[in-house]
């Protein structure tokens, strides 16, 4: 926000990732600081700026509107932050992360990124709509509601390229159509807010950051095709994202921007929330519907599709979060705008959590057409130090590794489906030289065969029989023949199953097969994890030469499988040992070595 | 007999917990779920005789309330323990090293994956990711999230709330 009066703001990013860093805490310990000092400052709140690698997050703009964001900052740096820059007016240098007019480090990971979708998530105060109307926000509601008739949307959606960003692409001004088409007096509209994918969290940030861009999305979603009444479907686990949406609609309310006769238009609207009850499968639109309507979330058929026969068996739209959050965006600045960036058949752009083995794990929203190098090596800054990439696990469970000979391909919906994984909703989990592709493949049909809703006989006894051959296989008792039995039954699977999660729950151990087949082949023929992973097949030993027998390892073994005398060299007995690797991790002389 | 009139008691409440809550839904659609979740938020899981009094008070046949209980990974049939220990299992978490958070909880709390504590103040669960994957690896307990961890680190935090 820009700075108008002439206090100094302080604003602490307080989402999810923010604080299970220890932000709440900050933001208390400013509070009690600003009080106990008599310090004449302005605290506010935000959410997810991205940065979640360096969470905590703070902001201190200067009453001359210059804005310094320190990173780790702790509950216990306040003090000093306070003192010095607050009312001191002197930046604390060694704990800036961004500033401007400087070269700091971190100033890169926003060098590559477009934020749309993200354009309010870490600026504005996400529990206040009144930030958000400042920051544009209803304009575009309140022009669809004014200026434009429902074909008016939807062509200005087919205009922009927009395409479902829940994973299967579908183009969105299409499926709008048809839900407007559907003849039915009582239609419906719901977001998929589920985000089953393990490993990705762009829809929380979105509805932690700026609930009210989804919502607003969503309104002009049911103006479009006639819907009177919407459904967030939320996962459980996300507590703050919901409490903040219930804060959001309560408040749009209140202005008039959803509920009854709509901004004087005639036009009624009612929001409801559901909270999911932990069924991945419950992200697949039918099996969603299912879910809302009280009964076991097991997807069924299509055709009929939702826009024809949904919830409650009428017309029903359903888009994912970040789908929504792109509404108002285009509306407000034109299909022509929006269109400029991305490729030719992926318009937009795409926001992507990263995580796993990758310096700078946050979320980034990037144009399509990057590729993944960009995105992984110069916004993420690449797998920490002393570590070599190995994949990029895209799309989760549905997904696939891509191997670093396509680092280079472009982020497309065609581009990435051609590897054999596919854009999915946006989780990049990176995996570096010590992370087991077959390992990775068995942990992904460990989730899929648990999350198997049983109705397809393939889905639900195939994928078990992959995960005992996976598990075989990673316990150092794979057998020849099982690399090719597990090709069979993943195109057996594919092949035969009713839902999004059979047809793909296979694609994670394919795609690690296709790329990384002499690993699987270590392990079935060797009997050897080339990434030293799966403990079955490592050793741990201590290296007489490097051991001076300071003991620190036979204190931390939890099993007390390491003996010898002080001062001397340690031995550990194979027969007790767990492979906890707390041993090597507390060794400070490298002497344990891991075969 | 003393054990049993405190159980019945407490099933009594348990019964009136349903009853309110389901009270609250009567006449609508698609309530089974977020009743379900009210109750269980409640008394802690979901015994079979507040499923069939919800069933009742729902007008859904009991199977129905069963199936959808059974469905859903949320929703428990036993008692859990006063804190359940969520250890993240996503991929994020996976890759950086949640086999060993959970050993080492369950090394620290005596007891299996899954499984609560005899003084019925711990239960270790895995869950599928806990949206905070750039922090990984993350556990939760009641709606505190802590990231970053080490085994070490961990262990710590469950010992501090069994003080
Ligand atoms: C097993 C399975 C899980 C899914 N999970 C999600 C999810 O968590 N979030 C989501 O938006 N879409 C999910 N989808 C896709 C939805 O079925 C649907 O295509 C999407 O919500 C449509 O929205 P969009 O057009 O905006 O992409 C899933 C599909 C399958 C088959
Ligand atoms: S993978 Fe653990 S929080 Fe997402």
């Amino acid at each position: 926000m820009a700075k108008t009066g002439a206090t100094v703001e302080v604003t602490v990013g307080l989402s999810s990732c923010g604080i299970a860093a220890g932000a709440a805490d900050v933001f208390s310990a400013f509070q009690r600081e600003f009080k106990e000092k008599g310090v004449d400052a302005r605290l506010r709140r935000t959410g997810c700026v991205g940065m979640c690698y360096r969470e905590p997050i703070v902001d201190v703009v200067t009453s001359g509107g210059a804005k310094y964001t320190y990173g780790e900052l702790t509950a216990d740096r306040v003090g000093r932050v306070v003192e010095e820059h607050v009312v001191g007016g002197k930046p604390v240098d060694e704990w800036l992360v961004r500033a401007e007019g400087r070269e700091l480090p971190d100033e890169t990971y926003y060098d590559q990124q477009v934020r749309l979708v993200l354009r309010n998530a870490g600026v504005i105060d996400p529990e206040s709509i009144d930030e958000y109307i400042d920051a544009g926000g209803y304009e575009a509601l309140t022009k669809v509601i004014k200026e434009m008739s429902p074909d008016d949307v939807i062509e200005e959606l087919k205009a922009s390229g927009l395409r479902g960003r829940g994973g299967a692409g579908f183009p969105t001004g299409i499926k709008w159509d048809l839900a407007k088409k559907a003849p039915g007096e009582m239609k419906y509209v719901i977001v998929n807010a589920d985000e089953g994918d393990p490993g990705a969290f762009m829809d929380r940030s979105i509805l932690e950051g700026d609930p009210h861009s989804v919502l607003e999305g969503l309104a002009i979603a049911a103006y479009t095709i006639g819907a009177q009444e919407g459904y967030f479907y939320v996962r459980a686990e996300y507590p703050l994202a919901i409490k903040r949406l219930r804060i959001a609609i309560e408040d749009a309310t209140e202005r008039g921007f959803v509920g009854e006769n709509i901004l004087g238009s005639g036009f009624s609207f009612k929001v409801h929330i559901k909270e999911g009850a932990g069924a991945f499968v419950c992200g697949e639109e039918t099996a969603l519907i299912a879910s809302i309507e009280g009964q076991r979330g097991m997807p069924r058929l299509r055709p009929p599709y939702p826009a024809v026969k949904g919830l409650w068996a009428k017309p029903t739209n359903n888009n994912n979060v970040e789908t929504y959050a792109n509404i108002p965006w285009i509306i407000s600045n034109g299909a022509a705008a929006y269109a400029a960036y991305g490729t030719e058949s992926s318009k937009g752009t795409k926001v992507f959590a990263l995580a796993g083995k990758i310096t700078r794990g946050g979320l980034v929203e990037v144009p399509m057409g990057l590729t993944i190098r960009q995105v992984i090596d110069e916004v993420g800054g690449g797998v920490p130090e002393g570590r070599s990439f190995k994949a990029v696990q895209l799309g989760g469970p549905s997904g696939g590794c891509v191997p670093v000979e396509f680092m280079d391909i472009p982020i497309d919906y065609e581009s990435i489906t051609k590897t054999g994984a596919i854009m999915g909703s946006g989780g990049m989990v990176v995996m570096d030289d010590s992370t087991c592709m077959v390992d990775i493949a068995r942990f992904f049909l460990h989730f899929t065969q648990d999350e198997s809703c049983g109705k397809c006989t393939f889905c639900r006894v195939g994928t078990k029989r992959m995960l005992e051959i996976l598990e075989r296989i990673t316990a150092g008792e794979g057998r020849e023949g099982d690399i090719e039995l597990l090709e069979e039954l993943g195109e057996k699977i594919i092949s035969s199953s009713l839902c999004g999660l059979g047809q793909s729950a296979p694609n994670p151990v394919l795609t690690t097969i296709k790329y990384f087949r002499d690993e699987y082949e270590a392990h079935i023929n060797e009997k050897r994890c080339p990434a030293l992973s799966c403990k079955a097949l490592i050793t741990y030993d201590i290296d007489p030469d490097k051991c001076i027998g300071c003991t620190v390892c036979a204190k931390k073994c939890p099993v007390g499988a390491i003996t010898g005398e002080r001062k001397e060299a340690h031995t550990i007995d194979q027969d007790l040992c767990t492979k906890c690797d707390a041993c090597r991790q507390a060794c400070k002389f490298d002497a344990v070595t891991v075969r | 007999m003393e054990n049993m009139v405190a159980q019945d008691e407490r099933m009594a409440e348990y019964l009136e917990v349903a009853d309110e809550v389901a009270a609250k839904y009567a006449g609508r659609r698609g309530s089974v779920i977020p009743v379900l979740q009210q109750v269980q938020e409640r008394v802690g899981y979901l015994p079979p005789e507040v499923m069939k009094r919800i069933g009742e008070r729902l007008g859904v046949p009991p199977a129905q309330i069963f199936g959808v209980a059974s469905f859903y990974a949320q929703f428990r049939m036993a008692p859990v323990g006063k804190y359940v220990v969520k250890v993240c299992h996503g991929t994020a978490c996976h890759v950086q090293g949640a086999g060993a958070i959970t050993d080492a909880l369950c090394d620290e709390l005596g007891v299996a994956d899954g499984a609560t504590t005899e003084d019925g103040k711990f239960t270790v669960e895995s869950v599928a990711c806990l949206g905070c994957c750039s922090l990984a690896p993350v556990i939760m307990i009641e709606d505190n999230t802590y990231g970053r961890l080490t085994p070490d680190e961990a262990r710590k935090i469950v010992r501090e709330y069994g003080d």
